[in-house]
């Protein structure tokens, strides 16, 4: 009935496992417990779970991404402070199992369930209202990949109190993940967890690529296109192109495991390196999948807040489509030591080092664009300027590691960990933080509270180099990535000095939490009545905050790059039309969630061979499908009228603020050389 | 032009009305099918790097029956011929002829998914299953995951018969028959690279 499943999957005997298991289920139950006594479940159901709309669908991979940002920031915690006491004849507090448990999760958790939701929830907020759009291409399939992604989440965060996570690292390199080795159902969960949560992001890469190429309003080029667009339209490509290999490298090591295939075994014609490639061949693109959006982000941003328009739009546009290009041709460095040949790895090493002139040419138009601006230090140019120096130097130690002799070197040392962490949480991380801030009042409709956003940075900064910087050294001095436990006792200082910089970050966090709490009590003095808090230059701007369901009540015309700049200068933006038309929005439906419910069920099942569930989760989500698909009308009419009155109470707004303080009225700026 | 100009918001609010969702369906499931190249390309590599991975077990030339093998090809060739006469007969909105076109398509593509099941049974029942070795594993990987996708595919055209039947050729469900056209001969093609590489190219 069960499967393998039984009571004895829940590990009673591990403390700090229960613990945790047991703070998660209760702050679950609280705020469970919350909503049904304030009777919020209907309102949750109708405005939110089921939604269409873009932008309650964003805001809702936010919540996660947050969410799973401080899941797997406790796994980084645990790491620094096993390290840190595990030196010598002292074995630490956790157990060898465990550990790599940790490990494994904490990378799984921060690739696919943090950075992948941000930059999805980024994405959701802002491309559609950058173009001109009402909505996405297919807002259902969009609310099939939110679902998709939170059952992948749920697997992994049932693993913590149901049997146990992957100890074979997120790269999950065979013959390793193999029954013959990893015979638990640690491996599974990550597979599936991988698996479920790929498919959504598929989905979410066609359907950005749809909506940027066919859904731009009318007159805007694609060379009029705000530079977060063509980073998201980029990612898209990445995401089409990368994704279906992970899907079926994943696959492959599924029919390993459970049908006895010989794919990556070590007998009977396997090739374990075959994983090693189709992994990193979905890997790399992966990490510019990240990078990309929070490029964009850092350019809407020095933009914006250094009062200019960006400095070589063109430039840095061509730049991301060599970046696009080029990731496709460097997977190899992942694993130099593999041994392909030198002149294999000469290719990728050169490939590799040819990826440092497109995204040097994008730190200059970031620098050039603030050069000369009227800089406003808000916590997103901070988020930029930490992001400019930090990626730079994690950019000059990644082109020393492609160089495959040094890499042999290097390879699976600690300084291979502090690069990628040099690059990805500058590169992705401080820039989605930057874009949470930037487009925090245009989602909810108030800003969030500055000084707490630049404590929460000086933290981050100040605690990322106390944290990494010495990993360098410790790379140096011979120390392999992944232990649980040391005796060399010069490597102990350093690893003091990083557990104190994690402790550090930790307070960053706990200060994006205060900066949270505060705004929220503060909402009243901090609420963007205008719609354009920052003096913004992109069509976002344009809309109320937070937006309308529709977005705009006429579609604007665009004419140039910095749309909504231009329409201030010609004092043309607020301008009213003569009358409104009906407008079509998508209707909200369950399917989605359904869809989601059972491909979490259908993942537990299979990881656990309750086959009779699997079977029923799989007609389940067929069955929803073809439901879905005998719905021909997925649309709701907002009438004119109603139209009418949100944009009279809109602009009513927007009057009283222009008499209150006629300084910061949205309408018609005072020029500013250069822009 | 100023950005409120009524008459250019109108004409493209004519354009973004139903036409244009069909057209934006039809691009969404070209770049899905891109997608779905791209995991039949991996498969491929792989195949192609578990070619010669026999591990003492039999290589392709015990595996194939090249008659056994043209008779399932002409199954789905033809299917697809039979569904280009549904999409001629949707466009003359002729509602009979399209059920009876796709009752044909269903059929023949019953034929082969059961011909391959067939052929399968018979690998496994001589000890030649995918575990047999790792040229084995890509070989029912590569030509099992077509199969499955044979399969949902005939589960969509029994969806659509029922949707034609009760709902009639309204623009939706054209649509959707346009998709489902786009996916079956995309499965055609994909058959005939399988067929070369893998049945042709073993036998050789």
């Amino acid at each position: 009935m069960f499967g393998k499943l039984t009571l004895a999957a829940i590990p009673f005997d591990k403390p700090i496992v229960i613990s945790a298991v047991g703070g998660a289920v209760f702050l679950a139950l609280v705020i469970l417990g919350l909503i049904t006594y304030y009777r919020k479940w209907t309102y949750l159901y109708h405005e939110w779970l089921t939604s269409l709309d873009h932008k309650k669908i964003g805001i809702m991979y936010i919540i996660l991404a947050l969410v799973m940002l401080v899941r797997g920031f406790s796994d980084a915690i645990l790491m620094r402070s096993q390290q840190a006491v595990a030196a010598g004849g002292h074995l630490g507090f956790l157990a060898p199992d465990h550990f790599n448990q940790i490990f494994s999760a904490h990378g799984s958790i921060m690739i696919i369930f943090m950075a992948m939701p941000f930059l999805a929830g980024l994405m959701n907020i802002v491309v559609p209202q950058q173009i001109g759009a009402r909505d996405v291409a297919f807002p259902f399939l969009n609310s099939v990949s939110l679902w998709l992604t939170a059952a992948g989440a749920m697997l992994i965060m049932v693993s913590l109190g149901v049997g146990e996570f992957s100890q074979a690292g997120w790269s999950g390199y065979t013959p390793l993940t193999e029954k013959a080795y990893s015979p638990g159902v640690g491996v599974d969960y990550w597979i599936w967890a991988f698996q479920i949560a790929g498919i959504g992001s598929t989905l979410t890469g066609i359907n950005f690529l749809v909506t940027i190429l066919k859904m731009r309003a009318p007159g805007m080029k694609p060379m009029h296109m705000p530079l977060f667009v063509w980073t998201a339209f980029f990612t898209s490509v990445l995401i089409v192109w990368a994704f279906p290999v992970l899907t079926v490298d994943l696959a492959l090591v599924t029919l390993d495991r459970c049908l006895g295939m010989h794919f990556f075994t070590n007998d009977l014609g396997g090739n374990m390196m075959m994983y090693a490639n189709l992994f990193w061949t979905w890997g790399h693109p992966e990490v510019y999948i990240v990078i990309l959006p929070a490029f964009g982000v850092f350019s809407e941003v020095s933009a914006t807040f250094s009062g200019k328009r960006l400095f070589g739009y063109r430039s840095l546009v061509y730049a991301t489509a060599v970046i696009t290009i080029l990731s496709f041709s460097v997977w190899v460095h992942h694993f130099f030591t593999m041994g392909a040949g030198p002149n294999v790895n000469l290719f990728f090493g050169i490939a590799t080092m040819l990826i440092a002139i497109p995204t040097g040419v994008k730190i200059f138009n970031w620098l050039f664009t603030m050069y000369r601006g009227r800089i406003q230090f808000t916590p997103p140019m901070y988020w930029t300027l930490g992001f400019i120096v930090t990626f730079t130097i994690g950019g000059a130690a990644g082109v020393l590691m492609a160089v495959p002799p040094a890499d042999y070197v290097l390879h699976n040392s600690l300084f291979l960990i502090a690069h990628f962490h040099t690059m990805l949480i500058p590169g992705t991380l401080f820039g989605f933080l930057a874009g949470y801030y930037y487009w925090f009042p245009k989602a909810v409709g108030f800003r969030l509270q500055e000084n707490w956003g630049i404590r929460a940075f000086w933290c981050w900064i100040i605690g990322f180099y106390l944290a990494f910087i010495p990993l360098y050294v410790l790379g140096f001095m011979g120390m392999p990535r992944r232990l649980q436990h040391y005796v060399n006792p010069a490597w102990h200082p350093y690893l003091l000095v990083a557990a104190l910089g994690t402790a550090l970050i930790g307070l960053g966090i706990v200060f994006l939490g205060v900066q949270l709490v505060v705004s929220i009590k503060e909402r009243r003095a901090l609420s963007d009545t205008t719609g354009d808090p920052w003096d913004g230059r992109t069509l976002e701007w344009l809309t109320a905050s937070p937006p309308a369901a529709y977005n705009f009540p006429k579609i604007p015309v665009v004419e140039d790059i910095d749309a909504f700049m231009g329409m201030k200068e010609k004092d043309v933006a607020y301008r009213r039309p003569e009358q409104y038309s009906d407008i079509e929005i998508p209707k909200n439906v369950p399917h989605g969630l359904i869809i989601g419910a059972f491909a979490f069920l259908g993942g537990f099942a299979v990881i656990w061979y309750i086959w009779w569930l699997a079977l029923v989760s799989a007609l389940g989500i067929l069955g929803t499908v073809i439901a879905r698909s005998w719905d021909d009308d997925p649309h709701y009419l907002i009438p004119a009228a109603e139209v009418q009155r949100i944009e009279d109470e809109r602009h009513r707004q927007l009057a009283a603020v222009a008499q209150r303080c006629p300084a910061d009225a949205p309408a018609s700026p005072e020029p500013v050389p250069g822009r | 032009m100023t950005p409120d100009a009524t008459a250019i918001s109108a004409t493209y609010r004519a354009e973004v009305a139903h036409p244009d969702t069909v057209a934006m369906q039809t691009f969404g499931f070209w770049i899905y099918l891109m997608s779905d190249l791209i995991i039949f390309a991996t498969l491929f590599a792989t195949f192609a790097v578990f070619s010669r991975s026999y591990a003492g077990g039999p290589a392709g030339k015990e595996l194939v029956d090249l008659t056994y093998l043209l008779g399932e090809t002409l199954f789905l060739l033809c299917s697809s011929v039979t569904y280009g006469l549904v999409m001629l007969a949707v466009h003359r909105g002729k509602k009979k002829w399209v059920l009876l076109g796709l009752v044909v398509t269903f059929l023949l593509g019953l034929g082969f998914v059961s011909m391959e099941i067939h052929e399968f049974y018979g690998l496994v029942a001589k000890g030649y299953g995918p575990d047999r070795s790792a040229f084995l594993s890509s070989f029912f990987t590569l030509v099992g995951t077509h199969g499955t996708h044979v399969t949902f595919g005939l589960i969509w055209m029994a969806v659509m018969m029922g949707q034609v039947a009760v709902k009639g050729l309204t623009s939706p469900v054209q649509s959707r028959l346009m998709r489902l056209s786009m996916f079956w001969h995309f499965l055609d093609l994909i058959w005939i690279g399988i067929f070369s590489l893998v049945y042709l190219m073993g036998v050789v």
